[in-house]
């Protein structure tokens, strides 16, 4: 009586988990997870600007160096490449890869307008003489700035190669969990520029 | 015997219904991006408005775009991260709300610290600064 009941335990002990976990099951919390991660390194930057980000060194602070309209347009372009890629994945989700396609290459094109204006700022502040190594101040700003730049660069990259891979393979489901990947990361990172354009450009506008 | 079996059943019953609910919600709505969009523009706008023209005083006005900022960030995670409390069978909140409180302690701490130590090495600075 035992005898078989000892076997079929085992059996049913490795079978439970198995068939439910298909491949890719646990991507999605696991890219979660990086991002909540890169949150902290966000975080770390946030807190380093906040402690340097009144040390001038004698150079010019916030208020002669930051161009609010830009900023302003920086911010509708991310703010646009988040709705846009939004409607990537609806288009997704119905299965339209043409329409999938064509809003994330008008997610990658607001995406490059943004990195455009960026790097102009950057260049501009560097050839006034206002560059990271002039003060503390500038040094966290370029820090934290640039590393949200480095992010949505990757970011188009990503982009990029999913294009191709969309285009060369259509919308199968590795495909669309790798859409699902990249619109968590892409819609993080306009989450943390929310943080930039309030505490780096708007709060030091006011001091 | 019993317990693992049931055990069993559960996740059974548990698989299927987590992933027809992941395909329901996960990608939001045209509506739900439009609301999204429309929030995160005005809540873009207004803090932005209130710089550029300061008519409140400086302190409201920080405390104002802080706020608006705090709004914004829980309407993107809303509308445009799909965030609920089910998702991934809650564990992202939790990672989230974690994340929140790790965060929320390195930044306030930092800074709290920080100013601190600014405000008690005054003396040796204003030295170093006229030396």
């Amino acid at each position: 009586m035992t005898a078989p009941v000892v076997p079929l335990d085992r059996d049913q002990f490795h079978l439970a988990e198995e068939p439910h976990h298909p491949e890719g099951s646990s991507t999605m919390l696991g890219f979660w997870l990086y991002l909540m991660s890169d949150c902290l390194i966000f975080a770390m930057l946030f807190a380093t600007y906040g402690v340097l980000g009144t040390s001038y060194a004698g150079g010019p602070g916030p208020k002669e160096l930051f161009e609010l309209p830009l900023v302003a347009v920086n911010t509708a372009m991310l703010l646009f490449s988040s709705i846009t890629y939004g409607f990537a994945m609806l288009s997704m989700t119905e299965g339209r890869r043409g329409a999938t396609q064509g809003w994330l290459a008008v997610t990658a094109l607001f995406g490059l307008a943004f990195i455009g204006i960026e790097l102009y700022e950057f260049t501009h502040l560097i050839m006034e003489g206002a560059g990271p190594q002039r003060s503390a101040f500038l040094s966290s700003f370029f820090t934290l700035v640039g590393t949200h730049g480095l992010h949505v660069t990757f970011g188009l990259i990503w982009l990029v190669v999913l294009m191709v891979q969309v285009q060369m393979k259509g919308l199968i489901p590795a495909n669309r969990r790798r859409l699902m990947c990249l619109s968590l990361f892409w819609h993080f990172l306009d989450v943390v520029w929310i943080g930039v354009f309030t505490f780096v450009y708007l709060m030091g506008m006011l001091r | 015997m019993s317990p693992p079996s049931l055990h069993t059943a559960g996740h059974v019953e548990a698989g299927p219904q987590d992933h027809a609910h992941d395909d329901e919600e996960s990608h939001g709505s045209r509506k739900g991006y439009w609301v999204g969009f429309a929030l995160s523009a005005v809540l873009t706008a207004i803090p932005f408005w209130l710089v550029m023209t300061l008519t409140l005083g400086k302190q409201a006005t920080a405390l104002l775009i802080m706020a608006f900022a705090a709004v914004q960030m829980v309407v993107h995670m809303i509308f445009f991260l799909h965030m609920n409390r089910r998702a991934e069978g809650g564990w992202s909140i939790m990672a989230l709300l974690f994340t929140i409180v790790i965060v929320g302690i390195a930044l306030s701490g930092s800074l709290w610290v920080m100013y601190h130590m600014n405000a008690n090495m005054m003396p040796m600075q204003a030295a170093s600064d006229m030396g």
